[in-house]
């Protein structure tokens, strides 16, 4: 629905250029250094979840934003929208939260607001952000720049978030060691960016998981995407989740970790690149940008056959029947 | 098993039905009885593996998918008159009802719950109480016991405010009408069904329809070596019921699971979408269990429901259709806006062909 | 139908419920249909509840299955 609204409401009225892509953040000239620019809303429930909470996933979010850009994210604006009654010791963890993500990913929050409504009004909290990087490198990735041939990278195990997500909702009493793969991803951009023009696009693949990244990617380039189920990283405990609940990994979203597009050839060096950082550990090639069945992604499964990676639509539900 | 050993295990079982099927000169058309085994073929690709001439649908094994839309409306209107709050599976949230959907009722205000495991709705009644609760009970001879002995549970606890729904059915009188179909050559029957009701007891395929049925697992694996034993025994005319699945499915079933629910649950008619009224094929609370019954305790008048004209749901659900041969799909119907409830269930046939492709 | 997946008993709670694991996550678990189960069992847990208990020997041999064709299986060109 969210993209219906875009391509129909929002896009004929505001954009003047610079929105049609629909990038994750903007690289702004005409400001001295290459700026990047982004804006983000947080409405995450549960607000608290295994391995963070809405405010540590605000920055993180924020952070990996830019770093789609080839930006090192520096300087963040903070608004909270609060419903009247939130918990103060809950939003007292929350700003901790905030403040020492921030401090973690050396960002600076500048200038905020907040605002009180009537209860009803806003699911508990809502927090808005937007972000201000420098790029750092040269050629700054962009679905345009990808061609076939290139391959594509996944920097770690995917599906983390969403499933500790769905496994920490009321309605289940799951015991489980699976946390939120919240964090900026940063680090490892900053390692992919030293393959210079050869890195050809960067993206987290958040809501909707790589599924949804895929589908963007193909449908953006109009070229086809395929990849291999048995180079997915995936952990047990994401698997045994998924199993459980009948939740397709591929779906669920991610929030520290990135799809890089890098040029053929390129993928092992990018992997040697990135193969000290702590939060890229798991690091694959899963697949790459093809000629065949234009702007359709499909997967080759474990046992030979192939299927085709659709667009992620609606909320992601647990299954039983 | 290690990757590179799955692909050749099923490299072998692909060419073992690849060389039955070239000694056919028509087609061979299978029916996969079981909504998880739809999702499970789909998902590994394994249509993409089979010769031109082996064709596999999908059968009314989607619990979701074959109840009526009046069973959401009566749910909607229970929630409405009752202020009860409703329990259900993940499944039916998004089903669209007359009124709208139960996320629809949801985001309304209705009270709703979604639960993983039945027993939860014991809890739900208690912190609910005075207030009925009522577990909208969809599903089939898997997920009957569960209730079952959630009942149970809740009668020897004096809970008074639980309540159900049943749309329960079972799959045999459906399966009969189904094998008397000429144009269907044999089963996959469903792995976890046959874990509570045995494999012995679908002997009348082979004795009164001629008809060859093979229980498989879900594994692609065991789907494919499901299929090799059901192409082999079509192609030399040869039919008997085969368990292939023994790992989990015994002869004569789970007699825990099958005395519970005989315990709790009686037979009666129910309302399949697509195949209609069908005696002995529903599941109705008998005494003691009936002061549990929402039909009557918590009485609604529901005003027959209409169908879309449009959504060919019923004919996909008996395998006479595709998905993509219906002038909907993909089109006015999707997972995100859907018709009818085979493009919303998560085990639907149209929502396991949008996701993953014709194949 | 019936999304069900193997979980290993890993504690028994009460008299009719216990504890089951796969790959890391716990789930509750009511024993009541299946009361052939020991603790190690793998039970096949639908909606949280054990159904049947996974046969070991019946698992050995459809390996062994698996392995002899994975064995005899040569890949060849296809037309």
């Amino acid at each position: 629905m969210t993209g219906r609204l875009i391509r129909d409401v929002l896009l004929p009225k505001l954009d003047r250029g610079r929105l049609r892509p629909l990038p994750d953040s903007v690289v702004l000239s005409g400001l001295g250094d290459s700026v990047a620019y982004t804006t983000d809303s947080f409405v995450v429930s549960p607000i608290f979840f295994p391995g963070g909470n809405i405010g540590s996933l605000a920055i993180h979010g924020t952070c990996n934003d830019l770093a789609c850009s080839a930006a090192r994210p520096m300087f963040f604006s903070l608004s909270l929208i609060l419903e009247e009654g939130f918990p103060m010791d809950q939003l007292e963890t929350i700003v901790q939260s905030i403040a020492q993500a921030a401090d973690a990913a050396g960002v600076e929050i500048v200038t905020g607001d907040t605002k009180v409504v009537p209860k009803g009004s806003a699911d508990r909290i809502f927090i808005n952000t937007s972000g201000i990087g420098t790029v750092q490198a040269s050629a700054i990735p962009s679905p345009g720049r990808i061609s076939v041939g290139d391959q594509i990278l996944v920097t770690g195990p995917v599906g983390n978030h969403g499933m500790a997500v769905m496994l920490s909702r009321a309605e289940f009493s799951f015991d489980f060691d699976l946390v939120s793969d919240s964090t900026s991803v940063w680090p490892v951009v900053e390692k992919l960016i030293e393959l210079g023009p050869a890195l050809k696009f960067l993206r987290d693949p958040t809501r909707g998981g790589i599924a949804a990244t895929l589908n963007e990617i193909s449908f953006s380039t109009g070229h086809g995407i395929e990849i291999e189920e048995r180079t997915i990283p995936l952990d047990k405990s994401v698997v045994a989740a998924s199993e459980i609940l009948g939740i397709d990994p591929l779906q669920a979203a991610n929030e520290g970790k990135i799809v890089a597009v890098v040029e053929k050839g390129m993928g092992n060096k990018a992997l040697e690149l990135i193969r000290g950082c702590p939060i890229a550990k798991g690091a694959a090639i899963i697949g790459e940008v093809t000629q065949e069945h234009p702007a359709v992604v499909v997967m080759k499964t474990r046992i030979g056959g192939s299927r085709v990676v659709a667009e992620p639509s609606g909320e992601l539900l647990p299954r039983i029947c | 098993m290690i990757s590179g050993d799955e692909s050749r295990v099923a490299g072998a079982l692909v060419r073992d039905i690849r060389e039955s099927c070239e000694k056919v000169s028509g087609t061979l058309k299978f029916m996969e009885v079981c909504g998880t085994h739809t999702m499970a073929i789909h998902s590994a690709g394994l249509k993409s593996l089979f010769p031109g001439n082996l064709h596999l649908v999908s059968g009314p094994g989607c619990p979701v998918c074959v109840t009526e839309k009046k069973f959401i409306d009566q749910a909607v209107l229970t929630g409405k008159k009752y202020d009860a709050c409703l329990i259900t599976f993940g499944d039916l949230i998004r089903v669209p009802g007359s009124l709208g959907s139960l996320a629809r009722f949801r985001s309304e205000g209705g009270r709703v719950r979604i639960v993983y495991s039945p027993i939860d709705a014991v809890g739900i009644a208690a912190e609910q109480s005075p207030r009925p609760a009522v577990f909208l009970g969809v599903g089939f001879e898997t997920t009957v016991p569960t209730v079952a002995a959630t009942l149970k549970v809740a009668m020897s606890s004096g809970v008074e405010n639980l309540f159900v729904l049943s749309a329960f059915k079972t799959i045999h009188q459906p399966l009969r009408i189904l094998a008397a179909k000429t144009d269907l050559d044999g089963f996959l029957l469903p792995g976890h069904v046959s874990a509570i009701i045995g494999s012995d007891c679908y002997q009348y395929l082979v004795d009164d329809f001629g008809k060859p049925g093979v229980v498989g697992g879900f594994e692609p694996l065991d789907i494919l070596l499901a299929i090799k034993d059901l192409v082999k025994m079509a192609v030399i005319f040869f039919p008997q019921i085969v368990n292939d699945y023994k790992r989990v499915v015994r002869p004569h079933g789970n007699p825990s699971a099958v005395a519970i629910t005989d315990e709790v649950f009686e037979p009666c008619e129910a309302s399949w979408r697509g195949l209609g009224l069908i005696p002995g094929s529903g599941l109705a609370l008998r005494d003691p269990y009936s002061k549990f019954d929402a039909n009557l305790h918590l009485p609604v008048d529901v005003p027959p429901a209409q169908d879309d004209p449009r959504c060919r749901c019923a004919v996909i659900l008996t395998g006479s259709l595709t998905p993509d041969e219906c002038g909907l799909f993909g089109r006015e119907c999707t997972p995100e806006e859907p018709v009818g409830p085979c493009m919303v269930s998560s085990e639907g046939t149209c929502a396991a062909y949008y996701k993953y492709g014709a194949q | 139908m019936c999304l069900a997946i193997p979980m290993r008993l890993i504690e028994i709670t009460g008299e009719c419920t216990g504890k089951v694991d796969s790959g890391g996550v716990k789930a509750d678990v009511v024993l009541t249909m299946v009361p052939h189960a020991s603790l190690g069992d793998y039970l096949i847990v639908h909606a949280g509840f054990g159904i049947e208990v996974l046969d070991e020997e019946e698992a050995h041999i459809r390996l062994e299955l698996f392995r002899e064709l994975a064995e005899a299986y040569q890949p060849q060109e296809e037309q």
